[in-house]
């Protein structure tokens, strides 16, 4: 009896943080060299997952290291494209041009929809 | 037209920027080359960073050409904290806007590899670097570190290759410092794309004790020592001493200066050593070695000469007072400034970092005369092979300077006196040999030369002793009975005198015989001559009678009238 009760809480915690976890905001940067098609490749994958998985709770900000080189320094960015995910934290980074969907769904403790 | 050729090969010749680092420059005519990428690799601990900080900083100050530090391994703060123990202020360059230190953070496990991508981030930064400085010189340090942190190895590669290319067509002096790998130079091969200049650092222990070493692996248009050449880092910075000069080109001096000791500059052809050679002065214990070298380093400040005296058994105090006791006053000179006692071990530190110090010393203090006293303590610390060669470097330096040296070496109760344990005799101009002789029961000092280049030198032995006004130098006794010194030479001298004294004793008493024999005879004489002249005094008188009478007889006989 106890038991059953035990893995019902249990449940309702998965359920729980199940729900948190689709109520978190993602704030993110993507760092970028210019319009190569590496960048560009970068961009629309990265507007992909945003809208298909983070609908209404994320903030992108796409930047241009070209234009502003001083920010490559203050983000420690050296590769590039990198993705920059601040919140929810830890902080992570995904460099590459995010075509290995299930990597960079995985890295953002995204589960895809079934 | 030979002239067009000569200088064409003059512009041709590798233009090189000079690093600062004492002795690279040296060993590379003029440091790494210009504009182009070095790789300086070495196991951990070796002084990568430090080479590479010291090149960077040398050229900001000294050159004037500002320079961009990217490391990815240790912080801002780090590097700071780091060069502070240089004698280097780092963030006093980077306020100045002539440095510009950059971090480079690479943690894997931070990093999702998701696809596609290059190191334009990098380049944009380094671009960014460069351009607020204005940067010649660009340090990577260590740029392997990205293996680490990137899995896709050969987009890597690629794009290294790419970065020192444009490296290189920028015109910048870079450092790329690499860790080395077991079998190879660099752990990831960094060698394959830096083709101009490698140099390799090492740090070794043997027997307890540690000594770094530097190598030119490689130095493409350039002629450079293949040697190892041993470095220390000390708190002014990196110093790299080339193990030989290759050139034996220093100045012979007619110059001669006194040993300080007037019998034995006698001996010496009369005049003493040549100002910039080398004097060996071997020994076993107790021989009055360090008294020898003590009269030397006296007798040079005298003349108004800065010594320097390496003082490796005794303190500074010891030496001071022990010379005082043969009437050498060596604190009056060191009050002067003209003689600088530096009393240390050398076990303390490993051969090379202390023949550093001691040529560091050298060329600080500028003296004219050094003693080192004793050169065989240096053996303790290294291994044959090492000690001779260190030595061998250090009498380059001493004598690159014209500077006059005595070395005192001691040999071991059993061994040759003529074997020298470091067989650095070799190298020597004078070599004297101190010895003790035990006969009739004491032991007394002789001091021979047994070879003094390029003078008339006494071959004879010579009765070394030690008083409270100074070294002495006595003759031996040299008779049919050998040589003799000490009391023996005294006891036979005094039994030489005591023949003579006899034979004198007898002539005076041959002499007195005599002459009271020729008194005797002379009173005899005397006596004689007495006696006969009374009688004929009496036979005068007796005639004279005769005569009275004969003329009172006639009287009265009426004869004559």
């Amino acid at each position: 009896m106890a038991k059953k009760s035990d893995s019902s809480s249990k449940t309702d915690a998965f359920e729980k943080a199940l729900k948190d976890d689709q109520a978190k905001r993602y704030v993110l940067r993507l760092y970028v060299t210019g319009s190569t098609s590496r960048s560009v490749r970068a961009i629309r994958n990265l507007r992909k997952i945003c809208e298909e998985h983070l609908q209404g709770r994320y903030e992108l900000e796409v930047i241009d290291i070209y234009q502003q080189p001083e920010l490559a320094q203050d983000a420690d960015i050296m590769v590039t494209p990198t993705l920059v995910k601040k919140l929810p934290l830890p902080l992570r980074k995904f460099i590459g041009d995010l075509s290995d969907l299930d990597q960079v769904l995985k890295g953002m403790d995204i589960r895809p929809k079934s | 037209m030979q002239q067009g050729t000569e200088r064409s090969s003059r512009e041709l010749r590798l233009e090189k920027s000079p690093t600062g680092i004492r002795g690279f420059d040296e060993i590379t005519q003029g440091g790494l080359p210009r504009g182009r990428t070095s790789l300086v690799t070495g196991g951990p601990g070796t002084g990568k960073t430090m080479f590479a900080m010291e090149f960077l900083v040398n050229g900001v100050i000294r050159h004037g050409e500002p320079g961009v530090f990217v490391s990815f391994e240790e912080t801002q703060e780090e590097l700071i904290a780091n060069s502070a123990s240089l004698g280097f202020s780092l963030p006093e360059l980077c306020e100045s806007n002539r440095l510009y230190v950059d971090y480079v953070h690479v943690e894997r496990s931070e990093i999702e590899e998701t696809g596609e991508y290059d190191l334009e981030g990098l380049f944009i930064r380094l671009s960014h670097a460069i351009n607020t400085v204005g940067a010649k010189r660009l340090v990577l340090d260590t740029i392997e570190t990205l293996f680490s942190g990137l899995s896709n190895t050969s987009i890597l590669r690629a794009e290294l290759r790419r970065l020192f290319r444009w490296l290189k067509d920028k015109g910048m002096t870079t450092i790329v410092t690499g860790e080395r790998g077991a079998g190879s130079l660099t752990r990831e091969g960094l060698e394959e794309y830096v083709s101009d200049c490698v140099i390799l650092l090492d740090h070794r222990v043997a027997e307890q004790v540690s000594t770094r070493r530097l190598r030119v692996v490689k130095y493409r248009g350039t002629e450079h020592g293949t040697n190892e050449y041993p470095f220390l880092i000390s708190d002014r910075g990196l110093m790299v001493l080339p193990i030989t000069s290759m050139k034996l080109d220093y100045e012979a001096s007619e110059e001669r200066v006194s040993s300080g000791i007037p019998r034995l500059d006698d001996m010496l052809g009369g005049k003493g050593f040549y100002r910039g050679s080398l004097v060996l002065v071997s020994g076993t214990a107790g021989t009055g070695k360090t008294s020898v070298a003590a009269a030397f380093a006296e007798a040079a400040c005298r003349r108004g000469e800065r010594c320097m005296y390496f003082a490796f058994e005794e303190s500074a105090r010891q030496v001071v007072r022990n010379m005082r006791s043969i009437g050498l006053d060596l604190d009056r000179w060191v009050e002067k400034g003209l003689l600088k006692i530096v009393g240390q071990r050398p076990t303390v530190h490993g051969l090379e970092h202390h023949l550093m110090t001691l040529q560091l010393m050298i060329d600080d203090f500028d003296p004219a005369a050094v003693v080192v006293d004793p050169v065989t303590n240096l053996i303790q610390v290294g291994t044959a092979s090492d000690v001779r060669a260190t030595l061998v470097r250090l009498v380059d330096h001493l004598k690159g300077r014209n500077i006059t040296a005595i070395f005192t070496s001691l040999t071991s109760g059993g061994a040759v006196a003529e074997k020298t344990d470091v067989g650095i005799s070799s190298l020597a101009d004078t070599w004297m040999i101190l010895k003790n002789l035990e006969t009739g029961g004491e032991r007394n000092r002789v001091i021979t030369i047994l070879k003094s280049r390029g003078m008339a030198h006494s071959n004879q032995v010579r009765e070394f002793q030690l008083t409270s006004k100074g070294i002495d130098l006595v003759d031996v006794y040299a008779g049919p009975e050998g040589v003799l010194t000490g009391s023996a030479r005294i006891f036979r001298e005094a039994a030489l005198r005591l023949e003579i004294d006899r034979l004198d004793a007898q002539r005076k008493k041959k002499r007195a015989l005599l002459e009271e024999q020729i008194a005797r005879l002379r009173s005899e004489l005397e006596g004689e001559e007495r006696e006969i002249e009374g009688r004929i005094r009496l036979e005068k008188l007796k005639m004279n009678t005769i005569l009275q009478k004969r003329k009172e007889l006639g009287i009265s006989r009426k004869a004559e009238t």
